[in-house]
Formats: structure tokens, sequence, C-alpha cells
């Protein structure tokens, strides 16, 4: 089985992996904060952020990826403090790969928990709210529990897009084996070799399978929490 | 405990100017759809600022808007019983009953989980959710989790709208439990009747944004102003004198004996009991060979005309009051006035079981132990 795929190849997935898996998880509390922030509070210029939050959905993936590259290269302004600050170096490493995955699943994480904290009834929140708990403290314990089923289906979704991203990523970290190398940098890379569509197809089938995988999982994670919330 | 309200609020095309004090006991805002009372409620409770107004229980200033005090809902120690009760789906019963309770400051912490769980009867719910209770247990957790907040002042607004009768019938006694057994005072919203007589000490009656009568029920009920003339009841306070082997219960009050439907109070027990004005008939002698049981005497306090046919006479009986819905026609052929001793016949069956509820607001210590 380990033989099936070269070293490099399950490389390749492996980065995948980890570059999906850390921009999810990094992205996870700006993208509850933001969700919530559109879904439930008033202040001025919240078209504008809802507007930013979507840009990535929108825009051709090569210009994220140059905006990206432009902003945290070793030229751009956060690029040169983080390098010269904290000794951070985003472009062309593996955690720029994780930077381009998240800012690029960002909007699809923060619409479906956005969906699932409006869903949450309002009267639940104003009814912990009288029985004494801060605004934080309603967010805490009534409006999070009741919203996990889509915090959850988010987060899913962030991941099973992090694992597909290539534009953003191959424009703003390149396509660098062992370094940058996702799965998708990598099938696109076989396909430019006559006759790599052999080893191409047996990584989209690893491709295919970790996507069933992560969207099996999170329909038996919601419906489990669903069930419990559900409470009967 | 004492609080007081003064508000006054505009919203498109309706404003509400009030200014209420209520004392101690179950205060109910009394009143339509669309009268005001929810604002009240709602502003009480922090969920709404009112353009001006003042609301404080005892010295404790929830609200100055002269003096820019607005404290958020979450520091008003407030005991909210909502209509459609919102208990926290995702919590059990045990934990929604808590939840309160978690915030509430260490001497707050008055009532004990045991001791409620053991009044509102909901023990073997504990460990259940919210969605696997029926409406009548939902309204009873309800109840529990505000109480168990330690609040300074329970809001319950139109608590049992929402329930069918038989719903009604299993969550009211409990109310009056609260009522009777715990000491926090209670603002009620309610547009039924049947509610106010049974619960209220005080009754704020409303009316497109204002107060048109304030005062104890018996008062209140009676005021056409108020409830309108087809609305009119009285509140009778009578005592259970014994149950009757065919289904009947034989009460005593100070214009002579009544009898109702059989009654689970026992002997000895002090009811209030509403009659409608409408089910009341006058008769000037004591009349016989009627098929109605109950007929009580009292000397006529008052007699007002209304505007059509109809007119209200109010006799004294004891310190209750009863008031009877009949014809000007009537009054003029019995050439009633105030003074007369009269009889006033009551139907048994025109008294429904949702009207009985137990005495509270005089001095007869017939408290309830369980519920009717």
């Amino acid at each position: 089985m380990a033989d099936w795929l070269s070293p490099a190849e399950w490389q390749a997935v492996a980065l995948s992996l980890r570059v999906s898996f850390w921009a999810t998880l990094v992205s996870l509390p700006f993208g509850i904060l933001v969700a919530h922030a559109l879904a439930r509070w008033t202040f001025p210029g919240k078209q504008i952020l809802n507007g930013l939050v979507h840009l990535p959905l929108i825009l051709p993936p090569v210009v994220t990826g140059y905006l990206l590259l432009a902003t945290f290269g070793r030229r751009g302004y956060v690029g040169q403090f983080l390098d010269e600050w904290f000794g951070i170096v985003v472009a062309f490493r593996w955690t720029g790969a994780a930077l381009a995955a998240a800012v690029m699943a960002f909007p699809l994480l923060v619409r479906a928990i956005r969906l699932a904290i409006e869903a949450v009834d309002p009267k639940l929140e104003q009814a912990a709210a009288t029985l004494g708990a801060s605004r934080a403290m309603v967010f805490l314990t009534v409006t999070l529990p009741l919203c996990l089923p889509g915090i959850v289906a988010g987060a899913i979704l962030a991941f099973a897009k992090a694992m597909g991203e290539f534009g953003a990523t191959i424009t703003f970290v390149s396509n660098i084996p062992g370094q940058t190398q996702t799965l998708p940098s990598a099938i696109y890379t076989f396909l430019q070799v006559p006759g790599g569509q052999g080893d191409a197809a047996r990584l989209v089938v690893v491709a295919i399978v970790i996507a069933m995988a992560a969207l099996l999982l999170s329909e038996w994670i919601a419906r489990s929490v669903a069930r419990r919330i559900a409470g009967t | 405990m004492t609080l007081s309200i003064r508000l006054t609020h505009a919203f498109a095309g309706f404003d509400v100017d009030v200014d209420v004090t209520a004392p101690p006991g179950v205060t109910v805002l009394f009143g339509a759809s669309g009268s005001g009372k929810t604002t009240l409620v709602h502003a009480v409770a922090g969920l709404l600022r009112p353009d001006r107004g003042r609301i404080a229980v005892d010295d404790w200033l929830l609200l100055d808007t002269d003096a820019g005090r607005n404290l958020p809902p979450h520091r008003r120690r407030l005991g909210y019983i909502f209509q459609e009760g919102r208990l926290f789906p995702h919590l059990t019963v045990r934990q929604n009953l808590l939840y309160g309770r978690w915030f509430a400051p260490r001497d707050a912490r008055t009532e004990s989980l045991s001791r409620v769980v053991e009044m509102l009867g909901i023990g073997p719910l504990l460990p259940r959710r919210p969605g696997a209770l029926s409406g009548g247990e939902k309204a009873r957790v309800a109840i529990g989790r505000a109480l168990l907040a330690g609040p300074r002042l329970i809001l319950a607004d139109e608590p049992l709208a929402a329930l069918d009768e038989a719903r009604k019938a299993e969550v009211l006694p409990y109310f009056e439990r609260l009522r009777d057994e715990v000491s926090v005072p209670i603002l009620y919203v309610s547009h039924a009747t049947a509610e106010v007589a049974r619960l209220a000490t005080t009754v704020v009656a409303l009316r497109g944004g204002r107060v048109v009568a304030c005062g104890p029920p018996a008062q209140v009920l009676a005021d056409v102003a108020a409830v309108g003339a087809r609305g009119a009841s009285s509140v009778l306070t009578a005592r259970v004198v014994a149950h009757d082997a065919d289904g009947l219960t034989a009460l005593d009050t100070a214009g002579g004996p009544l009898w109702l439907p059989r009654l689970g109070a026992l002997p000895g027990r002090t009811l209030r009991v509403r009659i409608a004005a409408q089910d009341v008939i006058l008769s000037r002698d004591r009349p016989s060979g009627l098929s109605a049981l109950s007929i009580l005497s009292g000397r006529i306090a008052d007699i007002r005309l209304g505007d059509g046919p109809g007119a209200l006479v109010t006799l004294a009986i004891g310190d209750d009051r009863l008031t009877a819905r009949i014809t000007r026609r009537s009054v003029e052929a019995l050439a009633l006035a105030p003074g007369q001793t009269c009889h006033a016949v009551i139907k048994t069956v025109a008294v429904a079981p949702e009207d009985i509820g137990s005495g509270q607001g005089r001095d007869d210590g017939g408290r309830l132990t369980g519920p009717l």
C-alpha cells in the first residue's frame, strides 16, 4: 500500500492535510467571531466587512494570490514586519500555503456559521440575559452550543476547500516539492509532463477519498450534535 | 417590596404613558392586546428602553433616563417567565433550573433546588430535556428557573396564554403557591379575568397605553371603565364548609351559603370565587321555588346605569362586593335604590373551576399546602 504512491507523492498528500488542518483550525475562532458580528451586531461598516470577507470567493484566485504576495511576501509591508520582528517568513513556505488556503476558505466558513447563528432563536438569548448572563456568557452558554452543528459543517467545508485550493497557493508560494507542493499542485505538475496522466489519476483518487471521508464525517458529527440538542 | 414604574414611550401610532406603584404581592397588568402591558414588562426587564422613565424596586434603581441610568437586563436581577417558556433546548431540565442561579450573587441563592423542585412537582423531569416535556411541564420548569435565579422581582408575561384549558388548570395553582410561599413580588401580565381574580393582590388595568383603573381585584373587576360591562365580575371570599354526597361543595359567605360543583379544597379553607356580573339575578324578596341553589343577601351599595339598556347593581355582602348586570328596565320595575336589602341568585354551574382560587390578601391564613 505504502509503495502505491511514491515518497514525493506521499509528501504532497501529507503536506495538503497539514496545510488544510492548520488553515481550518487557526481561522475557526476568527470565523466564529466575524460570523457572530455579521449575524448579531450592528456597527458602522458592517457591509464593508461583509464584502471583504466574501471577496476571495468572487476574485480570481490568482488575484488573491498576488495580493497575498504583495502583502505577506518578503517585500510586502506585513511580510517585512513579520520577518524583522518575529523572524516569521510565510512566502514560499508551507505556512504561506496554509495562509492562502485559510483566506480562500474563510468566506465558506463564515457563511455556514453565520447561517447557523441566525437560526438560533434570539428569544433564547434574551431569556439568558434576563437570568443574569452577560453578553459573553449568553454567547458561550446558549448561542455557541446551539449553532455547533453549523460550526462543524463550516469547518469541514473550509477543510475541503483548503484541500483543493490551487490558484492562490501556486501564485503566492509557488510549487516547491516538499515545501509548498500540495495535492492539487502535484496533480498539476504531473499533467505538465507527457505520460503523467496515470500518476495524476492516483492522486485524484486520493483527493476523492479524502473529500468523501470529510463529508461523511461532517454529516455524522452534525447529526449526533443535532440529536443531542433536540434532546429527546 | 414596592415596584414603581413611571414611563412614557412613543411607538408609531401608539404611545404609552403610565405611572404605577405596585405594593408587595402579585400585581397583574390587565388589558387587551395593544394596551401597553408588554411594553411595560419589557421596560422593567430592560428589553426595551423607554423614551423617558424611572423604574425602581424599592430604592434599587433599574432605570432613570433623567439620571442616565439604564441597567442592562443581566444586571437587573429578575426572574422572567416567558409565555413560550423559552427553556434552553440543549440543556437538561436540571441545567435549565440552575442556569440563572449560576449568575446570581451568593447571598441571593435563597431558594434551594430541592425545595423548588418539590414545590413545582418536577422531580421526575430533572434528567429530561425540554423537547420531551408537555406544555404544562415546560411552564412549571420556567417558573422554577426564574425563581432559582434569586430574583428581586418576578415577571410573568402571559405565562398561561399558550396553554389549553386543561394545562392552564394544571399550572395556575403553582402561581398561587408562588404568591403564597415566596416573598418575591410578582408582576404578572394577563388578559384573562379568571387569572386576575385568582392571583392578583393589585390589578392595573391598561387601555391604549394608559392606566384606566388600579386597585384590588374585586374593585377593578367590577369597574366597567376597566373591564367593560361584559367583563364585569366580582370576587367573593368563601370558606369551604363541607363536601356533599351529591357532588356539590357547600361554602359559607357573609351573605349566606353558596353551593359550587365539587372542589378539591379541604373544609375550613378560604377561597376566592369569581362570579361574572351577567350570571347574577337580583330579587327584592327572597325567592322560593327556584332551581338555583345559592341565594346571597346583601345591601345595595351602588347602581350604575349604562349608556345602553344595561345597568350594574353592586351589593355589599360583608366586606365583599357582588355586582349584578341587569337591565335598566328591571332597575325601574323593582324600584331598586341604594341601601335596600336585596337577594342575589347565583347558578351553581355558572362558576367554572378556573374561577376558584386559594384565598389570599385577607387574614384567613388559609394557605394551600398543595394545589387545589
